[in-house]
């Protein structure tokens, strides 16, 4: 193998604040070259500088052996590194093709007039398409139609065609389905096949472990090591990341009875995302819901919080109750902390206090009035006992880091003494450590006896932490699973079953 | 960052309106820097800024209001024609506020229930309640108002202009209402994240409603104001006021997106608007070139705003 990039001694801060210090590692024509960290360790920042968007403020980029100054992206991409970021940057009102030739469309002449060569353009994309074993895309098809995954592939043949031959994915595989991420490693390692070099960002190690061949591992702006992946453990990687030697990625399970009281039960619930749905939750119990991206889960979880229109009957208690909306749920002490917290969870232009005193004015007002003394004394309980970091209650949640936020939403809904939380995929895009602290404080609920609907994609945690598991497939529940004797396959042999019978 | 960037967006409008005035003093110390000019200013505003009052909890929840103009210009010549009609004030003021309020919930209920954005809304609102006013007046100003009715926009109360207290009451009152009340906090939120709010047990259309209603009141109280001023009330009046409205809001530094805004920010911003036009009037500055000098001050705030958001981003 050759060195294909080099980094040596790149410096960076931002208004006074280093975020990137002396970093130093190589990397192989034709690897997958996967780059680690907890949140805010530097990994965007170094990636932005590799790609052009972001200049160092000391150090070099050695391209096989010569140095190279970016000042833009199109340096970079002239140079044969394309960045393909995780929000795409296609005209979603164009076809495949075109974005593909987005900016440099091939042209004919018509009595000394340029005109679109559509023809041209789809030949050449389908060529490239080809070339690197990206079989399955339709070039006509308008991007807007596409997948999430489609659409991911769309972007790295665009750079593929603009002759890039380092690509950098920032988690590629965050919003893709079991399936997709398959499809997008067998073509990763097709493109590697053909002396494509890719540098991979991700939070899943169990994906680095299965594509990458190298690791680098970033921890607070330093290079803590880079690390053939067959001489490495994941425990090894998670220690590196954190800094410190932990036992494990989940905490301790409590030792707890779960008694046979029925907390919550559901009876044929249906929708136009998940069918017959039928299930009992005792109180105290974290009763999993696991599945695939897109077998309905999310879509129970939010109907069940009045979210969603559906059919069927939720009993609270042995209490047939009404849900259409939102206020219903919150006043039964149904609280969602929702898959996508900006979209649902916050109000992200707002402070920590206000977004905390959202669903609790009602508590904090009197006759309209927002008591200021009752507000500040809830926001700082709840900071202090969720161990949130931020600057002040008046700091805006948007300034703060993905585990800070979620635990924003977390601590909203602790005001109210919750009996059932739904908490749908609470720790995607959180960094290791404050994924811990989520863990505990669900187990710290349930031993409170509230109640809790884990909906995740990730097994292990489902595995981990759940006291009963039901497995979803195209919105039916196709098994219900005790954790104690369960494997990550069999939660995804029934996962995936509906799919085949 | 966040401090910094807060700092300049709250606290750049006022070291705006602190230039204009120091170059309009040097300019003209007589004539311009003089407590009766600055209560003239304030009297001049006094409209201005009660309809960007209300503009802005439109605008805060990403909304916007084309008809509070036209409000105003329907509501001065009802109320002028009802109290004209009946003898009696305050049936003329009951009909104007309802009119205006009545004109607002129609507004909200469009945006809220019909789903129609905003900006289309209520500019067909405009336009149909600006024909409406021309059918009540017949396109003829209503006269003779009794002198009850001159007092609320020429008559002073303990030698300040009513007009000017009329203002100041409102002001108070809607920053009471922004920043320390549970719907505040609501109108806020809504214009943040409309379904991050409903997740949170907020009652979407009630807000949206709402703050339609408010801009139709404050409309209702400039309108009453302005025939009130004028001693008549002209079928036109009102007209293309919502847009030195929507520029005070912003100035102040509300996001047309919605979400954020600072009440005296909006204070500020229609001061900006009214010292200008008086400052070049005073100046002798042609009212063509007035126009277009305001547009340019607009423009630069506003870019001034959003560069500072993009420096202090990176």
């Amino acid at each position: 193998m050759t060195e294909i990039l080099k980094i040596s001694g790149i410096d960076k801060s931002f208004s006074g604040v280093t975020v990137l210090k002396n970093i130093n590692f190589s990397i192989q024509k034709g690897e997958v070259h996967a780059i680690v960290g907890e949140n805010g360790a530097g990994k965007s920042t170094l990636m932005k500088i590799i790609a052009g968007e972001l200049e160092p403020d000391g150090g070099k980029i050695y391209l096989n052996g010569t140095e190279v100054k970016f000042h833009s992206p199109i340096d970079a991409i002239h140079a044969g590194i394309s960045l393909i970021h995780q929000e795409f940057s296609l005209v979603p009102q164009l076809t495949v093709y075109e974005n593909i030739f987005l900016g440099r469309e091939l042209s004919k002449k018509f009595f000394k007039i340029d005109f679109i060569d559509k023809k041209a353009m789809k030949k050449s994309a389908l060529e490239v398409l080809k070339t690197f074993g990206i079989l399955n895309i339709p070039v006509d098809s308008r991007v807007r139609d596409l997948s999430v995954a489609d659409k991911q592939l769309t972007e790295i043949a665009k750079a593929l065609s603009m002759n890039s031959r380092i690509l950098i994915m920032d988690e590629p595989t965050a919003a893709l389905t079991l399936r997709e991420t398959e499809l997008l490693f067998s073509i990763l390692k097709n493109l590697k096949a053909q002396g494509v070099t890719i540098i991979f960002i991700s939070h899943r190690l169990e994906e680095i472990f299965e594509i990458a061949d190298v690791v680098t591992v970033l921890r607070n702006g330093e290079l803590v090591g880079t690390k053939k992946i067959d001489e490495v453990t994941m425990e090894e990687v998670v220690s590196m990341m954190v800094g410190k030697s932990m036992k494990s990625r989940f905490p301790e399970k409590p030792i707890r009875e779960i008694s046979n009281e029925k907390m919550l039960e559901i009876k044929n619930l249906s929708s136009d995302a998940f069918k017959n749905v039928n299930f009992i939750l005792r109180k105290g119990e974290i009763l999993g819901i696991a599945g695939l991206v897109g077998c309905g889960n999310m879509q129970l979880g939010e109907s069940i919080f009045g979210l969603r229109d559906f059919k069927g009957d939720v009993y609270l208690e042995g209490k047939h109750i009404n849900i259409s909306e939102p206020t219903d749920a919150i006043k039964k002490g149904i609280f969602l902390v929702p898959e996508d917290r900006h979209d649902l969870g916050l109000v992200l232009q707002r402070s920590v206090k206000e977004n905390h005193a959202l669903p609790n004015l009602d508590l904090f007002s009197e006759f309209g009035f927002v008591m200021q003394k009752k507000e500040k004394q809830s926001v700082r309980a709840s900071i202090s006992y969720l161990n949130t970091k931020v600057s002040s209650m008046n700091q805006k949640v948007d300034n703060l880091s993905g585990g800070n936020q979620q635990k924003v939403v977390l601590g909203k809904w602790l005001v109210r003494s919750p009996k059932i939380l739904i908490l749908d995929e609470p720790t995607r895009g959180i960094d290791i450590g404050a994924k811990y602290e989520i863990y505990k404080f669900m187990y710290d609920q349930a031993l409170k006896g509230v109640s809790i609907i884990f909906i995740s994609s990730e097994l292990a945690e489902v595995l981990s932490l759940s006291d009963r598991i039901l497995v979803m497939s195209e919105g039916r529940i196709t098994r219900e699973l005790d954790p104690k004797n369960t494997s990550q396959e069999d939660i995804l042999k029934f996962a995936v079953k509906g799919k085949e019978s | 960052m966040a401090l910094s960037n807060g700092f300049i967006r709250k606290y750049g409008v006022i070291f705006g309106l602190l230039g204009i005035i120091i170059f309009f003093a040097i300019e003209s110390p007589n004539y311009f820097f003089t407590t009766s000019n600055f209560i003239l200013i304030s009297k001049q505003s006094s409209i201005n800024i009660l309809l960007a009052l209300g503009q802005m909890f439109v605008i805060l929840t990403a909304g916007i209001d084309l008809s509070d103009g036209a409000i105003a210009g329907l509501v001065g010549a009802v109320a002028a024609g009802v109290t004209v009609a009946t003898g009696n004030l305050f049936f003329g003021l009951v009909a104007g506020l309802g009119v205006g309020i009545g004109f607002g919930i129609v507004n909200g209920i469009i945006v809220a229930f019909a789903k129609v954005p905003a900006f289309i809304a209520t500019l067909a609102t405009m336009s149909a309640i600006t024909g409406i006013t021309l059918i009540y007046t017949q396109g003829e100003p209503i006269w003779n108002l009794p002198s009850s009715f001159d007092f609320i926009g020429q008559g002073n109360l303990l030698d300040i202009p009513f007009s000017i207290i009329l203002m100041a009451l409102s002001f108070v009152v809607v920053w009471i209402i922004l920043e320390r009340t549970k719907y505040g906090r609501h109108v806020y939120a809504v214009g943040g994240n409309i379904k991050a709010s409903r997740a949170a047990g907020v009652k979407i259309s009630s807000v949206l409603i709402s703050v339609y209603a408010i801009s139709g009141l404050l409309a209702a109280i400039a309108g009453i104001i302005l025939a009130s001023r004028l001693g008549t009330a002209e079928p036109s009046a009102g007209s293309g006021y919502e847009l030195d409205a929507i520029a005070a809001v912003v100035l102040g530094g509300t996001s047309l997106f919605g979400g954020e805004g600072w009440v005296v920010g909006t204070i500020i911003g229609g001061y900006i608007i009214a010292v200008l036009n008086n400052g070049m009037t005073i100046m002798n500055i042609s009212s063509y070139y007035q126009e277009v000098v305001k547009g340019l001050v607009i423009l630069l705030a506003v870019m001034m705003t959003s560069f500072g958001k993009k420096y202090w981003n990176e």
